[in-house]
């Protein structure tokens, strides 16, 4: 049963958050690690694109794992949508790609966050860099900027492993051919498909400076993967030029299981 | 085993519980060095059975955050030398 809770408010009153039981309405698979889970909060205020939920998970013997996952969907979505990857080992992840069907109920709180989050007015241009995963709440501010009809420029530039590990491939060349001021670059670093003329590297001081805006149009920057990947993409661009407080960061670490 | 670290944001959730406010804005000095910068960008370890929080500058502990299953929190903050909250 879902734990009624107060609305949010605003200003100085605390904004507490609660924990709350979602349903599932549904669930998509993304690629063969990866499915999105399209929920529907009973209390929801709405968020900004770059927050995320806490997900816990509760054992009939009350043992509980709690996790964080980034909100995929616009703030202009009616649902709620998480993008979840299954990690080896990953005791919440792998029951959400696994286990979880339509109808479930998720226990969940949020929004999280303000620091990670892109929103039209701050305008741009916006640079986002994706590492796996990572890619998921820079797509919720892929998907804002469109949905909001917003026309800051817009570059992604996506590191996965394989053409069959990227997430939101087709809705990613949607959005390219479709607007000018969104562009996404791929670089695959582990295998490339026949004919493959995009990188076929690691993210590195070469890559960034040829897809990165000059510092001199003053971009803003969102980094989000794994640490290591997160902490070479933001040093190079702040080797570029980039001044520290244009560049946001966010890790996914291997505590995401 | 690859080092368990995360940021800010990660502990946003957990850190909430207890401030009340949107944590990841919150700007903190640190006490070693002096950085100055937003919650965010601070160097978390979640792993640990409390949260710590470091500096992303000197590495310095900012503070650290435990509770027990009862709704009992124990918050230390001894690194930080001032926090600006946003509300």
């Amino acid at each position: 049963m879902a734990t009624p809770i107060t609305p949010r408010r605003r200003g100085l009153t605390p904004n507490r958050l609660s924990w709350q039981l979602c349903d599932v309405a549904e669930l998509v698979d993304e690629t063969p690690r990866v499915k999105t889970i399209v929920l529907d909060p009973p209390q929801w205020a709405g968020h900004k694109a770059g927050q995320h939920v806490d997900v816990r998970l509760t054992a009939e013997d009350g043992y509980q794992a709690q996790r964080s996952y980034s909100i995929a969907s616009p703030p202009e979505d009616e649902h709620l949508a998480l993008t979840v990857e299954r990690l080896d080992d990953g005791e919440v992840s792998s029951y959400l790609a696994e286990v979880l069907v339509p109808g479930d109920t998720l226990e969940l709180r949020g929004p999280i966050g303000g620091y990670f989050v892109w929103e039209a007015a701050l305008g741009g241009p916006v640079l986002l860099v994706a590492g796996g995963s990572g890619i998921v709440p820079l797509m919720a501010m892929a998907r804002h900027r469109a949905r909001a009809g917003n026309r800051t420029p817009m570059r992604l530039l996506y590191s996965a492993r394989t053409i069959d590990d990227v997430i939101y491939r087709e809705e990613l060349e949607a959005l390219a051919s479709e607007d000018e001021g969104f562009e996404a670059i791929l670089t695959l670093t582990r295998a490339q498909p026949p004919g493959w003329s995009g990188y076929a590297r690691r993210i590195d001081a070469d890559l960034l400076a040829e897809v990165a805006w000059p510092a001199s149009d003053d971009p803003l920057a969102f980094v989000c993967g794994p640490t290591a990947f997160v902490e070479t993409a933001a040093s190079e661009l702040v080797e570029l030029g980039l001044p520290a407080h244009r560049i946001k960061t966010e890790r996914f670490g291997p505590t995401g299981g | 085993m690859q080092e368990l670290k995360l940021d800010g944001n990660a502990a946003a959730g957990t850190m909430e519980e207890v401030f009340a406010f949107e944590i990841t804005t919150a700007v903190g000095t640190c006490d070693n060095c002096g950085a100055v910068a937003e919650f965010g960008t601070t160097t978390v370890y979640a792993q640990a059975p409390g949260i710590v929080v470091r500096c992303p500058q000197c590495e310095g502990v900012l503070l650290r955050l435990a509770h027990d299953d009862g709704g009992r929190y124990w918050l230390e903050m001894r690194g930080v030398r001032c926090l600006e909250l946003r509300v």
